[in-house]
């Protein structure tokens, strides 16, 4: 809960200008921004979900407890198929959780809105629209109260902000696959949500495009300083964008492992990174923590598993055909 | 986008991949693979058509009864001529007679004008039975001026009448089906109500339903005057029966295109809380369209085929009553003729479902269907 001293401690710093210049010196040096504690602008106590009911009940997430601070870029990693996606739409609220609650600014979330703008993992573009029209269509719902002029531009700000002012016309079947996830990102930023939801938003991408819309991810959110929870499978992505890692254990029930804090200053040079060794260790604890929470789980499955293991024979594959060479060079009879 | 990328996205939105080799040979494309394919696409078939032609020469030659024969496609040519040019002739007799009319209509008026004269220099009966002349001089001539050649249709006339009552009875269908189907697609309970209804009279023929559709109709037109009716009543029943048959398609791909829309896109409108009016408009009628536009399409093919034999017994006016009145009457060309009409409903279906993938490709977001 929010307490008497809490409130006052925030309320006294952000009251406090004089030394803002080299507080915000020390935020540029060392990423630790918010030391002081702060209510979280997102809060998840025991959240539980799962799909089906009685016996097929297939339980997916179990205790989920974690907590959003306002400005902060999480990152949640974890193997496919750990629940990922579903804990991603708990918190856009498209799904409602079995048990446990999940709490925005302290109110409950009990259906989809603007405030929490989620970027879906295949774009979902409407491909009767153009990029612009894509756009628009979030940007005159949210901010339906502008004039006419102030929402052109605003769309038209998007679409410039993430690079596509000259494909603006052009229908989703005419774009690349990063210009796809591009355009699904100004349409969510262009909604100015409290939250930025990314779930998966890179995965589809080829390994070249990836590296670049991670750079243009991490560029916008430096400009708009937005709460962001992104979710992903690669933990190199992860600690390139994150301020925080949050590992999420294989299910069934999965829940949520410790926390990583990325203590690299931004902005982070992928090239320079791989050297780092503050970035090795890291990557090597959170993929290490990944490797052994998967097998812990695989040992667990297999010994309440009613079924017999099979016993393979010690048996490896062997390569008959004969290189090309040796066809080539064979005598012709 | 360059002359040649638009002929080309033309020749694939509009269903003409006939067109494609003309269109990359006039831009210098390598003219050897655009031989090919014109070899291929159009040589190919005009050479199994005029193959086709051959065996039905032959065949007519051969299959004769006693009165008549089976047409060859001279005669089938000989009867178009004589169709078409009956069809002129009798354009222009019926303008010969409306100059006639109109020029006794204006002599009537004539008369009318010097009755009325005459009125003016006279007092009591005598005036009032001039003024009474000049009055059916009047309306004599009012008629006259608004003569319609009674003659009897010609086959153009009775072509264009089919097309007409298929319009209609098409629009009918779409009018109902379209609402209908979004309302199946959208609502479970919805369409489990209907779906009995649905694929109990989905495979009824229209011959069944013509004479139910002609009580609903005369009871319609009961106590009116037939003369004064905008539609005909032929023509309501070809139309109605059209209209029941041709709903199905239509009716069931557009509830499958409102039920199948992607969940992403329903989660967007979600996301950005839409009302349901608007989950309506913007995302879900979108998104269903191609299917939609299938399911008319089905639908007009349907509805053309149901047309013509709605036409023979409803006696409306059309092709359908065009052919069964040549079987009926059994000249010589009688068999040529009916040949004659059976192309001609051969191509205008053919035209129809040409425009319907037309417009089907021109809502399928890019992803054009050929055929």
């Amino acid at each position: 809960m929010y307490t008497t001293s809490e409130a006052l401690n925030s309320a006294a710093i952000e009251s406090l200008p004089v030394s803002h210049g080299s507080v915000a010196s020390t935020i540029q040096v060392k990423r630790s921004p918010r030391t002081t504690p702060q209510r979280p602008i997102l809060e998840l106590k025991g959240v539980t979900k799962g799909y089906g009911s009685g016996a097929t009940q297939n339980p997916v997430l179990a205790r989920i407890n974690l907590n959003v601070r306002e400005g902060e870029f999480l990152a949640i990693c974890g193997f496919s198929g750990s629940g990922k996606t579903t804990l991603m739409q708990l918190i856009a609220g498209l799904i409602r959780p079995d048990s446990g609650e999940i709490l925005m600014e302290g109110r409950p979330i009990v259906d989809p809105g603007p405030d929490r703008g989620l970027v879906f993992q295949n774009y979902s573009l409407l491909p009767w629209l153009t990029v612009r029209g894509n756009i628009a269509l979030s940007v005159d719902k949210v901010f339906g109260s502008w004039s006419r002029s102030e929402r052109r531009d605003h769309v038209e700000k998007f679409i410039e902000m993430v690079g596509l002012t000259h494909a603006a016309h052009r229908h989703p079947h005419e774009l690349s696959g990063g210009m796809r996830q591009r355009t699904s990102l100004a349409r969510t930023l262009a909604m100015k949500p409290k939250i930025l939801l990314l779930d998966e938003p890179l995965s589809a991408l080829d390994a070249l495009t990836r590296a670049v819309m991670q750079e243009e991810i991490l560029r916008i959110w430096e400009e708009e300083r937005q709460t962001c929870i992104m979710i992903t499978n690669d933990v190199d992505e992860a600690i390139m964008v994150a301020d925080r890692i949050v590992p999420l254990n294989p299910g069934p029930n999965a829940s949520l492992g410790p926390t990583f804090a990325v203590e690299l200053t931004r902005p982070r040079e992928k090239a320079a990174l791989n050297h780092d060794a503050n970035f090795k260790n890291l990557r090597n604890g959170i993929t290490n923590y990944l490797v052994a929470v998967r097998q812990k789980s695989r040992a667990d499955q297999a010994a309440t598993s009613s079924v017999a293991a099979i016993k393979l024979p010690p048996v490896q594959p062997k390569d008959f055909t004969l290189p090309s060479h040796y066809i080539h060079n064979a005598a012709l009879k | 986008m360059n002359w040649r990328g638009t002929a080309l996205r033309f020749c694939q939105v509009s269903g003409l991949p006939i067109l494609e080799p003309f269109v990359r040979l006039a831009a210098g494309e390598s003219p050897r693979e655009q031989f090919q394919s014109i070899f291929k696409f159009i040589v190919i078939p005009i050479l199994a058509t005029l193959l086709f032609i051959g065996f039905w020469s032959l065949a007519a030659a051969r299959i004769k009864t006693d009165s008549a024969q089976l047409p060859s496609p001279t005669s089938t040519w000989e009867a178009a001529k004589e169709l078409w040019t009956a069809h002129l002739a009798q354009k222009v007799a019926d303008q010969i007679a409306i100059v006639e009319e109109r020029k006794k209509a204006g002599s009537l008026m004539q008369q009318a004008k010097a009755a009325e004269n005459q009125a003016t220099s006279l007092t009591g009966e005598s005036k009032a039975r001039y003024l009474a002349n000049a009055e059916v001089f009047r309306k004599k001539a009012l008629q006259a001026a608004n003569y319609i050649p009674t003659s009897a249709p010609t086959f153009v006339d009775q072509t264009l009448r089919s097309i007409g009552t298929v319009f209609v009875g098409f629009s009918i269908a779409t009018i109902i089906a379209v609402p209908l189907g979004i309302f199946c697609g959208m609502s479970p309970l919805f369409n489990a109500a209907m779906n009995p209804v649905i694929q109990l009279f989905k495979p009824v023929s229209p011959l069944a339903w013509l004479p139910i559709a002609s009580i609903v109709i005369i009871w319609w037109y009961s106590g009116s005057n037939v003369e004064d009716a905008f539609f005909s009543r032929a023509f309501l029943i070809s139309a109605t029966t059209v209209s029941l048959c041709s709903l199905w398609p239509t009716l069931v791909n557009t509830a499958l295109g409102v039920s199948t829309v992607n969940k992403d896109y329903l989660n967007v409108a979600k996301v950005l809380k839409l009302s349901w009016w608007q989950t309506l408009c913007k995302i879900i009628f979108p998104a269903s369209l191609p299917l939609m536009f299938a399911g008319l399409r089905i639908s007009l093919g349907v509805g053309w085929m149901v047309l013509i034999a709605a036409d023979m017994l409803a006696q409306n006016p059309g092709l359908g009553k065009f052919v069964w009145d040549m079987f009926q009457n059994g000249s010589n060309s009688t068999y040529s003729k009916i040949a004659v009409a059976v192309l001609v409903i051969g191509f205008v279906g053919l035209i129809l479902d040409r425009i319907m993938v037309f417009l089907r490709n021109l809502v399928s977001f890019g992803n054009p269907v050929a055929g």
